[in-house]
């Protein structure tokens, strides 16, 4: 009965910490975006990902503060992810450098969405009571996160169908 | 791969220099920089004992992004250098990153002779099929159809195909990883860097500016569907027939790395003497 009690207190343990490096990692990636787009002078975008980027990282502040971790606790291992990264973590090849704040919207919102399945599939597993019930209460947060993106994207402006056309573009023949 | 020293393990970041890449948004040698980083991490090296050798080329930019030390060399001469560097320092581990131009066109030949030679270092190609950072001209592994303004109708040449190259070559493993799966691509650098001898990685990294339709790559990708050998004709049989998306380990060899002779061989005033006029 101990070791059963212990090893749900461990899968609690696993389950926040990978919800934290969840949140680190996306924190990370949309860090890396707005540095990406400041390089290339696209400053509304790079806001964009840099305040995503925060909301994030407040994210991952929360969940250290709730499990009262003095500091980052013995993360699983980076690629032990099944998807090669966290759900929540946009892949590299996202951008284009003449990307507008919808399409990184866009982007944030199949982060959020990938996050909500996430945390359902393991709500609905076999996973400890303790583990479920936080993977419901994340679900839900990220379902928040999912409304509020999609209130977001109807403030800004739809791209037209040429958004991506330079009329400087890097494909010089001279 | 030496052996790691007994301080803290670093995070990836404390592998990442201050100075900000200028790939385009979307390349995929972004992630190969994050899969260097996490690797070394992985690996619990330290900066200051690993070196990063290039050539010339957008995925040459490498060596300024890390912490560690770098040396962006000539183009198609990252290999000499950085075998020099292993024959001189065997304390190091050294990687060298190229692109598919520099490492198989201008640096074929160096290409050849440094898997042959089995140094013990890993090089990491990171392919886009195509030359990037000279807007777009068809590179040796350019499909021979692949047709634009600055080849129109294709090169007709059928492509240089690195992993049996490599493998006829003498190299000791020989692993294909995709840049879309950073993590995964970690875990191959990490792998490679453990493996004694010349280890080389060809990591699939699109080219969203001048090859867009990479993109693709991520839904053709797949893991290679069986282990990795340690027979090179098996070996070279899979990777013939293959359809040059399989990711992972193909080959891994047991051949002896090159080792320097210990100390000088000769005294440096004797050697002085044969020049002397």
């Amino acid at each position: 009965m101990k070791t059963e009690r212990r090893t749900a207190a461990a899968e609690y343990e696993d389950f926040m910490a990978r919800a934290y490096a969840m949140e680190l990692e996306a924190t990370e990636r949309y860090a890396q975006f707005a540095e990406q787009l400041d390089t290339h002078n696209n400053r509304e975008v790079a806001l964009l990902f840099r305040k995503l980027s925060e909301i994030e990282a407040l994210h991952a502040k929360r969940i250290l503060a709730e499990m009262g971790w003095p500091s980052v606790p013995a993360l699983t291992p980076a690629f032990a992810w099944e998807g090669g990264e966290g759900p929540e973590t946009a892949p590299f090849d996202s951008l284009h450098y003449l990307m507008q704040p919808f399409h990184a919207l866009k982007i944030a919102l199949r982060c959020e969405l990938q996050a909500q399945a996430y945390f359902k599939k393991i709500a609905a597993g076999s996973a400890p009571a303790r583990v479920r019930a936080a993977a419901v209460e994340m679900a839900a947060e990220e379902r928040e996160h999912v409304r509020l993106i999609r209130d977001w994207l109807k403030r800004v402006p739809q791209p037209t169908a040429d958004w991506d056309e330079d009329p400087d573009p890097p494909r010089v023949t001279e | 791969m030496n052996a790691p020293l007994a301080a803290a393990p670093l995070a990836a970041k404390n592998f990442k220099s201050d100075y900000k890449p200028v790939w385009c948004p979307g390349c995929g040698d972004y992630s190969v920089l994050s899969a260097i980083t996490k690797a070394l991490a992985s690996l619990e090296l330290r900066p200051e004992n690993v070196a990063v050798v290039s050539g010339i080329g957008c995925s040459s930019r490498i060596p300024a992004y890390t912490a560690c030390y770098g040396f962006h060399g000539v183009h198609g001469r990252s290999l000499p250098v950085a075998t020099g560097l292993k024959a001189a320092r065997p304390d190091l581990t050294v990687l060298v990153a190229s692109g598919d131009g520099d490492g198989y066109s201008i640096g074929g030949n160096h290409f050849l002779h440094a898997c042959r030679r089995n140094v013990d270092l890993t090089y990491i190609v990171m392919d886009n099929h195509v030359y990037g950072m000279t807007k777009g001209q068809p590179s040796p592994t350019t499909e021979p159809d692949w047709s634009s303004k600055l080849a129109p109708g294709g090169t007709g040449l059928r492509e240089f195909h690195p992993l049996v190259i490599a493998l006829a070559s003498g190299a000791n493993f020989v692993a294909r990883a995709f840049s879309g799966d950073p993590n995964g691509c970690a875990a191959l650098i990490a792998e490679a860097v453990r493996h004694p001898g010349f280890s080389f990685v060809e990591v699939l990294s699109p080219c969203v500016t001048f090859r867009p339709e990479q993109r693709g790559w991520k839904e053709i990708v797949h893991p290679a569907p069986v282990a990795p050998t340690d027979d090179p004709a098996r070996a070279a049989r899979r990777i013939m027939t293959d359809d040059g998306f399989n990711i992972g380990v193909l080959y891994k060899g047991s051949r002896r790395p090159y080792a320097a002779a210990a100390g000088a061989t000769h005294a440096l005033a004797d050697l002085e003497k044969g020049f002397q006029l």
